[in-house]
Formats: C-alpha cells, structure tokens, sequence
C-alpha cells in the first residue's frame, strides 16, 4: 500500500501530472480545500483525505491578457477566468478552445490537463479550463 | 479607549517629484523626500530628535538592493537610529505609517519617521509587470499566465456582470484623476485626457486598457509623527491622526468570497472609522488605492461613500470630482500623479497633510478638515486606512 501524499500545493500539482484534479478533505467538516493547507480554514482540524473533484464548473469571471510576462509572450493575447467548481472551491486558470468573444460570465466549463508540454519537476504541468 | 483621540500628529511631510527620474537610486529619491520634510519644520533637529525611521519598498529587484533600512537612514542623515523596511505589496508605506503609530503610541519612541520608496522606471515594463506579479500568489495566478492588470481585470468583469458597471465609469476616473493630476505640479503626468482617448487606448488586460492603470512611477514620500501633546513644539498647524485601521484576505482572489468587493479594505475602513468616531458622510476629503481605475470604484463601495454596486454611478454623477461633495484623489491618485508602489500610502498621507494645513495650492479644497488615506496591497491581501483630522 502506497502512502498517502502530504497535503501540499506540490502533491496537487504532481496528482496534475497524472490526469487527476483532486483537493483535501477534512474528515473533521467535510470542507474540501483547493489548494490544500496543512489546517482546515473552517475547524482548524489537520486530519485530511485527498478527494478526485469532478472535473466541471461554471465560470465566474474572466478577463484576456494582452500584456504578458516575459515567459507567455508566445502565448499572448490569451483568456484566464476564476472557475466555481461543482464540488466547492474556485480556481483561477487558462481558458482555451473558444474565441473570446464567445466566452460568458456563467458558462459551463470542464478542466483539463496539458500533456503537450514535458516539464522536468518542479516546473509543473497546467490544467486549464475548456468547453465541454 | 482610543475613539476619536489623536494617536500621534503629523508635524511635517515631504514628497519627492514623481516621474522618471533617471540617474538616482531609490536612496536618493527618498533623501529628496526627507530634505523637504526637514525643511518644513525648522525646529526639528533631525539628527537629534527623529529616534527611529520606519519605511515601505515593495521589492529588491528594481534596484537588486535589499536592507532599505539603515541605507535610507544613512542617505538622510539620521545614523545610527534604528530603521526597518517593511513590505507589504503596494501597501507598504500604509503600514509603515501604521507601525510608526505603534511606536509613539508605546510610549517606546516620541518622534519617527515613516515613509516609502520606489525606483522602477529603469527597468522594462515586462521586467515591472514581472515584479509586481511577486505580490500576487504564484502558484496558482502567476504560474497560470495572470498578471496584475489581469486581477484587477477579474474583478473588474465581475462587477461589469453583477452590478452593471460601464467600461465608460471606469474611463471617468481616469479623466478625473488626470484632470486633479494636472494641477499637482508633483505628478508624474500633468496632463489631461479625454473620455475617448481613454476607451481608445490599448488594451492590456480586456476590459482594463492602458489608461485604465495607474503609471510605473519613481518616487519617495515621508512623515515625521510625534506624541499629540509634543506636536505644537513643531507646528502651528498639525494633522493629527485619529484613525488606523489594517485587514489581511487570502493571498489568491480566486478564494475570495466575492469578487466585486475587497474584504480586507472594508474591513480596514471599519475598524478605521469606529476608532476616528468618524461616519463616511464626515469625510471632506479621500485619497484612495487607484492602482486600477474599477480598484477606486471598489473602494468607494468599500468604504461606504456610497451602496455596493454604486460605485460607477457616484464617479458618473460627479461626487467625487475636485469641486464635488467629497472630492477623491485630489493629488491626482496613482493614476496621475503615479505609483511607485512602496512611497504610495504616505504619499497619499502627503497629500491629506498639505489639504488640511490648506497648502494644497490650485487643487485645495477649502474648509476640508477630516480625511481618509486607502492604501491596498497587491490585489487586496492587505489594506491599510487611516483617518486624519485637521489639528
Ligand atoms: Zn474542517
């Protein structure tokens, strides 16, 4: 039997690598934290599970990045929105594979993982967000 | 205890010229700052009676210079008194400014120095837009692509969609701020822009464009603070604090609660307000964190100059504006007179300080006598408020 992961932004971004999108749980109030802490922000209990989320939510808000950092030039101009997913938590990332201007506050949207890109840890993969 | 008394009072103020001031270091620009604070107020004897100094910068990167401290104490004359950089994003000075309120309050220091600095116009605006990003969480915002305007940017769709607010509202701030700019003859840009150049410029994070952000500034700003009783030593007129009040919120803005809304500013605002025994509708004057054009809106909303949601339509109807009920951002705000992210909150106590001892020149707003500074941190993981009253 494996160990379990210590709950840590690095497992989170290690469980990305394996196609999984998963967060922790706290056997205490059932809150699920994305990303996960070493205390539940509610109770304060430590005692976690790691939980596969389901991979759709809603998009709350989104803007497109015209102005880059150096290292997403490339990329630019590109769309990155806060998504509520169904399970709970919020997360902020890119979204791809619709124009901009198809793109609405409430949409349905789906994670997904980028497998193009071969990262040497810890340079992480991403997820990001899509149409389903 | 505290409601309604002065904490500490502000005897003096300095302020550097805002802009691109090419050739100094930071060190220099905050000398320039001081030398005008020391000038100010002829019967203090710096070297002898400042005791400790306490200053606001963002980051070591601009200047790849670390331990602002004693540095900054050294180039303004005041070694070997104890001095200490604090940083807390773009809210660095507001702290400041509160910690020197700590340290007279104590009873440990009488008389302090706090102010900010920053020199960033050296370096690219890809190198800027890098650094600033440091305040923002990383591995979640920064490692996904999102920059600074991009946050500011999130709430800004937000508030578009839940409330109704225009990018026009947005472009009236703007044209507010650069019509007060242009009359602080510190401001980094004195100079007028119109409603349609503001919708027409480029877009850097849609909805936001470029002149929807505040400016990469270089600049310095300082305080000297002193106990209530010992101010009138110093100054026939001094502004006296009567409130401080400072909040922390997640890191990410993707785990805020809402996002039209800084919960942090709010709650600094409060706590600021019952301390001053201070109503929103008291203020004769505010300077509020427009690092963003939709961030002045929030604050409106925020510290309640009007409901939530109303933020646009309060700049629309021109209650803000220069010759309005409560004239925001005097000094032009980040977005005229800039944003050297670390000088900023004291900049912003600056500007207060020459408004109510009525030395605020063409831009004066007369009879004004109790003021509010709101300065934030990065996209809202702290904010910093304080309320002033005329001595
Ligand atoms: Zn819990």
């Amino acid at each position: 039997m494996s160990e379990t992961p210590p709950f840590t932004i690095e497992s989170f971004y290690k469980f990305v690598t394996e196609g999984k999108l998963m967060a922790a749980k706290c056997s205490k109030c059932e809150t699920v934290l994305l990303p996960p802490r070493p205390v539940c922000t509610k109770c304060l209990s430590t005692d976690f599970r790691w939980v596969e989320l389901e991979r759709k939510g809603k998009l709350l808000s989104y803007t497109v990045i015209h102005v880059s950092p150096v290292q997403f030039q490339s990329m630019a101009p590109y769309t990155v929105g806060i998504v509520e997913l169904k399970a709970g938590p919020h997360l902020p990332g890119m979204i791809r594979g619709v124009e901009p201007e198809k793109i609405r506050v409430g949409m349905d949207l789906r994670v997904d993982f980028d497998t193009s890109i071969q990262t040497q840890w810890p340079l992480w993969p991403r997820y990001f967000f899509r149409p389903p | 205890m505290l409601i309604g008394k002065p904490l500490v009072s502000i005897v003096s103020a300095g302020l550097s010229k805002f802009g691109r001031l090419d050739g100094m270091y930071g060190r220099e620009i905050f000398a320039e700052a001081a030398k005008e604070a020391f000038e100010r107020c002829p019967n203090l004897d710096p070297a002898k009676d400042v005791e400790a100094l306490f200053v606001g910068q963002m980051g070591e990167s601009y200047e790849h210079q670390g331990h602002t401290g004693p540095t900054l104490a050294d180039w303004t004359g005041l070694l070997p008194k104890p001095a200490m950089r604090l940083e807390s994003a773009c809210a660095s000075s507001g702290v400041a400014l509160r910690i020197g309120i700590f340290a007279v309050l104590s009873g440990m220091h009488d008389i302090v120095l706090v102010g900010g600095v920053e020199k960033m116009t050296h370096r690219t605006t890809a190198e800027v837009t890098e650094f600033l990003a440091m305040a923002s969480d990383f591995p979640f915002e920064q490692w996904h692509g999102i920059t600074f305007p991009g946050l500011y940017a999130l709430m800004a769709t937000a508030h578009i969609h839940k409330y109704g607010t225009t990018e026009e509202q947005m472009a009236m701030v703007a044209v507010k701020n650069h019509n007060n700019g242009v009359l602080n003859p510190k401001a980094h840009m004195q100079k007028v822009v119109t409603l349609e150049k503001v919708m027409s410029s480029r877009v850097i994070a849609w909805p936001l464009k470029l002149y929807d952000c505040s400016l990469i500034t270089d600049g310095a700003s300082c305080l000297i603070l002193t106990r209530p009783d010992l101010a009138k030593k110093f100054t026939d007129t001094p502004v006296h604090i009567v409130g401080s009040g400072q909040a922390s919120d997640a890191i990410g803005i993707y785990e805020r609660e809402e996002l039209t809304t800084m919960k942090a500013g709010k709650l600094a605002g409060q706590e600021a307000y019952k301390m001053a025994g201070v109503e929103p509708k008291d203020l004769d004057i505010a300077e509020v964190h427009d690092c963003f054009t939709i961030a002045e809106i929030i604050a409106y909303e925020d510290l309640g100059l009007c409901k939530p949601g109303k933020g646009g339509s309060l700049v629309e109807e021109g209650v803000t504006m220069l010759d309005g009920e409560i004239p925001v951002n005097t000094s032009g705000g980040l977005k005229s007179k800039g944003h050297p992210v670390g000088a900023t909150g004291t900049a912003q106590a600056y500007e207060i300080y020459l408004q109510l001892t009525g030395q605020a020149e063409r831009r004066q707003v007369s009879g004004a006598e109790v003021a509010l500074s709101h300065n934030v941190g990065g996209s809202g993981a702290t904010a910093a408020v304080h309320i002033y009253r005329k001595g």
